[in-house]
């Protein structure tokens, strides 16, 4: 649905090359995001526009029309971003979300983890949510969900994948990892040559 | 809000915290003091009340002298007797009240002890008069000459008693004061009635004590004197300064300071204004550790007092600041947080929302989690000011021109609340990687970064409402920051520096559009104090383009020169703003504002004979533009675009008369990068250059104007283009190959790329679109 093409123009191989590589991206996106429990339909028509997302240089970016109109007018060597960077596609065709998203996903997000002060330091740092830094948790998360993880401010941290679900966390000993560490905000400092470009 | 600095010490109020103050403590009757609650012998009430009644007497008996000789002169006695009456009516009713209800005690005691603490004073100067404080201000010089008496009533009798020594006191106060306190007039008087009662070694004591007084003034004179004469700087003999130390050195700083600003005074007559000065400038070189040459421009920018603060004041890092985000958070709740995490913060100013200064910080401000989730950015104060002159609009179309790293451009965006599009772009891959981090972190979404050289941004893309030159200047402004500056620095930097920044004014009111309903404005900021990259900038930007200098809306700083040494700048050029570290503690800044009012770049033919050099420079980068869309198009990844990024090196670094020799150069090396594509590359490019031959004339004048008429108004039909070619997959495939003309996309979308060429934005894409077709 995002990314149907038209084939009139375009050579046999070409197609093929572009619907192999248009159908993975749409896969690819609609399945991570909505593994995040993010409606992908809600991120495309907004009260303030269409929106829409471009793959560019391995990296997706999700935009308002308006602005990629005008973008599109910039050379492909001179551009560095546009929008939102959602993800990156690895080298091995795998779809990435990077932290660069968790502004736009968060609020549409479905499953949500809090981690308590004490443990927001060791998320930052990359490392797991263990049992004992978990705050709250949303009811019924099954395992190996999606979810983003918020400071018990109600900031968000990062996002990461549940270990274990709501139900076996009750039970779970204070060492148990209960989220697993996708991306997190500290990368901004970590890393920040690689986020985007 | 964070707490606010009370910095003044305030008058406690109220009975304090504790309900229940404790009392005054109680001692016991053993430890109480002596002297002072002795009860009195009867002999000496009586003694005190035969004193009083003397004392009495003589108050009559002076009171009456007085009014004969109020009659005798009027003034003088306004002055003199009318004190002495009041003063010891006064004393005598405060006495009383004092001590309640014997008016005997304080007779006795007080002068008493004024005798034991004011004794050795006496003599040793008559200045103890005015440091003595503990007496009420009308008693005070009645009580000097009554003391003085007093004693050598005390010694001179050898009585022991107290009372008498007192008594005697109290009865030559009336006098002494008649004679002492009043002026000369009095004396008469005195000889006649007071000196008469004197005793002999009185009137030696009043004696001393006169002259005692006029030595003193003798003295005072003459210390004064001696300021004036020989405090004068003397000019060092040998002016190598090998053996002086600093301190030495700021001495004598000082001392050439203070000639400088008296010359005329305090001149060595022999030595000129120009030793002196060039003095100043060596030991203001080797104190600060400046060159020469920067030395002396700072030298011909300020006066010599300001100049002396604004090196002080570069030697001090200013105070670090953050802005708040105002898109994630507000200014109340993010202080509120910081402070939890230990830090000192204050609002900045009254004259920005979103400023807070940072005292002191037990965290490190560029890792705690608000600023990891983009609540705030660590920016100087002085960064925002030209954003708070660009005053953007939400909805706008905004470019940055030099926006790395992106703390202004994200100002901007925060400003617009993310509507509109913002153009971040520099010169610098490396550095729009910080851009782009700090966008996204501060949760910016109306964003496209770019790397463009700034002057080629023009050929990209036009029609802006507002646009934000930051220019890449010497930063002399910014010494504390970089100190580097002090040295490193010379004529020929401050000229590159200038050349570029006119340059990009051009480009940057280029890239506006006058005709915007909003907008139409450029800000152009420097963080340099010198007039060469700032009003000389402009006032080139006034003679080469349709554009006016308008209010910044900043209501501080100081105004921008309108003529400095041999320059002078259009008189509209106080509209524009400096902010000094000395005086708005903040790093050095330089903002204008301008409006561009018509599109019409002033006849631009006439423009580039008149001007060959910048013919010369925007012809150069045109053909690198050239390059840099061969590299798009074939799309054949890192080798080109690096060739095309040193090419770009190479010719900001050349002057421009070695541009003309780059071009050989230039052509040499980009055959050689596209000798891999082999002869189609090189068809390729004679095809180009047949192009740019035809259009070369054209295209400065005609295609502009072409493209700032109707820039505004193109966007729509794109967009109905868009809509009517129905599906907005296909819109979206469309767009993907344009954007993103990755391997896959290559070379699918052509037909529909030249339908889109007839836009006015893009010259540029254009061209790439047509080499494209070329290619297939």
């Amino acid at each position: 649905m995002l990314y149907t093409l038209s084939y009139e123009k375009s050579t046999t191989t070409d197609r093929r090359k572009m619907e192999i590589s248009f159908r993975k991206i749409n896969e690819i996106l609609w399945h991570t995001l909505y593994s995040i429990g993010v409606n992908v339909k809600l991120l495309i028509d907004r009260p303030d526009g269409t929106y829409c997302f471009r793959e560019y240089r391995g990296r997706v970016f999700y935009m308002s029309e308006k602005i990629l109109k005008l973008a599109e007018n910039v050379g492909a060597n001179n551009l560095v971003s546009v929008g939102t960077c959602i993800g990156k596609f690895t080298k091995t065709g795998k779809f990435n979300l990077t932290v660069t998203c968790l502004a736009l996903l968060a609020p549409y997000a479905q499953y949500k983890i809090w981690v308590k002060p004490s443990a927001e330091q060791q998320f930052l740092y990359g490392h797991h949510v263990l049992k004992s830094g978990l705050g709250r948790i949303t009811e019924n998360t099954p395992q190996y969900q999606g979810v983003v993880v918020f400071s018990m401010s109600d900031v968000p941290l990062g996002l990461g994948i549940s270990a274990k679900s709501t139900a076996e966390c009750k039970h779970a000993d204070p060492l148990t990892t209960i989220c697993f560490h996708v991306c997190d905000i500290g990368e901004y400092i970590r890393n920040e040559d690689a986020l985007v470009s | 809000m964070g707490r606010k600095g009370k910095f003044q010490d305030q008058a406690v109020k109220g009975p304090g915290r504790k309900a229940k103050k404790q009392k005054d403590p109680v001692f016991p009757e053993h430890l109480k003091g002596d002297g002072e609650t002795k009860t009195l012998t009867r002999r000496q009430k009586q003694r005190a009340r035969k004193r009083q009644l003397k004392l009495q007497r003589s108050l009559e008996h002076h009171f009456k002298k007085n009014i004969k000789k109020n009659t005798k002169n009027e003034e003088n006695e306004a002055v003199g007797s009318d004190v002495n009456i009041s003063d010891l009516t006064k004393k005598l009713v405060k006495k009383t009240k004092i001590n309640g209800s014997s008016n005997v005690k304080p007779l006795i005691l007080k002068p008493a002890k004024n005798v034991e603490t004011r004794k050795p004073k006496l003599f040793d100067s008559d200045s103890g008069s005015e440091k003595e404080d503990d007496e009420s201000g009308d008693e005070e010089s009645g009580d000097e000459e009554v003391e003085t008496l007093n004693d050598v009533d005390y010694e001179s009798d050898g009585i022991e008693d107290d009372d008498f020594g007192n008594e005697a006191m109290e009865e030559d106060d009336d006098e002494s004061k008649g004679s002492d306190s009043d002026s000369d007039d009095d004396d008469d008087d005195d000889g006649k009635g007071a000196k008469d009662d004197l005793l002999p070694i009185e009137r030696s004591s009043k004696k001393l004590l006169k002259k005692l007084k006029k030595d003193k003034e003798e003295d005072e004179k003459e210390l004064l004197l001696n300021v004036a004469t020989q405090d004068v700087f003397e000019f060092p003999e040998d002016l190598s300064a090998e053996a002086m130390n600093l301190q030495d050195i700021q001495q004598r700083i000082k001392d050439v300071v203070i000639v400088l600003l008296d010359f005329k005074r305090l001149r060595d007559p022999n030595r000129s204004r120009e030793e002196y000065v060039s003095l100043l400038v060596n030991d203001l070189c080797t104190y600060y550790s400046y060159n020469h040459f920067l030395m002396e421009r700072l030298m011909q920018l300020f006066p010599l007092n300001d100049l002396l603060e604004f090196l002080e004041a570069s030697e001090v890092q200013r105070p670090l600041t953050i802005r708040t985000n105002s898109l994630k958070t507000r200014r109340r709740d993010l202080a509120q947080a910081l402070i939890n995490r230990g830090m000192n913060l204050d609002p900045l100013g009254k004259w920005t929302q979103v400023g807070l200064v940072v005292f002191t910080s037990q965290v490190p401000l560029g890792a705690t989690p608000e600023y990891l989730a983009g609540h705030y950015m660590i920016q100087g104060a002085s960064s925002m000011l030209p954003v708070m002159a660009l005053a953007p609009q939400p909805g706008e179309r905004v470019l940055d021109m030099c926006a790395a790293p992106g703390g202004k451009a994200s100002h901007i965006a925060a400003v617009m609340k993310n509507t509109g599009v913002l153009f971040a772009n520099d010169m610098k891959r490396d550095r729009t990687k910080a851009i782009a981090g700090n966008f996204h972190r501060l949760g910016i979404v109306n964003s496209v970064i770019t790397t463009y050289d700034g002057r080629q941004f023009p050929k990209v893309l036009k029609g802006f409402d507002r646009v934000l030159l930051d220019a890449p200047c010497t930063g002399t402004g910014v010494i504390s920051k970089d100190p580097s500056v002090k040295t490193n620095k010379d004529d020929m930097d401050i000229q590159k520096c200038c050349t570029l920044q006119k340059e990009l004014i051009l480009a940057a009111i280029d890239c506006l559009d006058a005709h915007s309903q909003s907008g139409g404005y450029l800000v152009y900021s420097t963080c340099s104090i010198l007039p060469e990259e700032n009003e000389w900038v402009v006032d080139f930007a006034l003679r080469k383009r349709d554009v006016k200098i308008v209010p910044t809306g900043l209501d501080f700083g100081t105004e921008g020169f309108t003529n400095y040494r041999q320059f002078r700048f259009h008189p509209a050029m106080n509209l524009t703003r400096r902010f000094y570290p000395h005086t708005h503690n903040m790093d050095g800044f330089f903002v204008a504002k301008l409006k561009k009012f018509s599109n019409a770049v002033k006849d631009v033919k006439q423009n580039t004979e008149e001007i060959p050099s910048s013919k010369r420079k925007q012809d150069s980068p045109d053909k690198s533009n050239k390059k840099m869309k061969v590299a798009t198009s074939e799309n054949d990844g890192k080798l080109n675009s690096v060739s095309i990024q040193k090419n770009f090196q190479k010719k900001k670094k050349k002057g421009k008369k070695k541009k003309d020799n780059a071009f050989p150069q230039e052509t040499n090396e980009t055959s050689a990068t596209l000798s891999s594509d082999g002869k189609e590359g090189n068809k390729r490019k004679k095809g180009k250059k047949g192009k740019q031959g035809k259009k070369g004339e054209k295209k400065q004048g005609m295609v502009k104007k072409e493209n700032n008429s109707n820039s505004r108004t193109d966007l729509t039909p794109n967009l109905s283009e868009h809509s009517s070619e129905g599906g907005a997959g296909i819109k979206q495939v469309k767009k993907n190959k344009k954007t993103v003309p990755s391997k896959k996309v290559k070379g699918v979308a052509k037909p529909k790329f030249k339908v889109r060429t007839a836009k006015p934005f893009l010259k540029g894409v254009k061209k790439q679109k047509k080499e494209a077709n070329v290619k297939t």
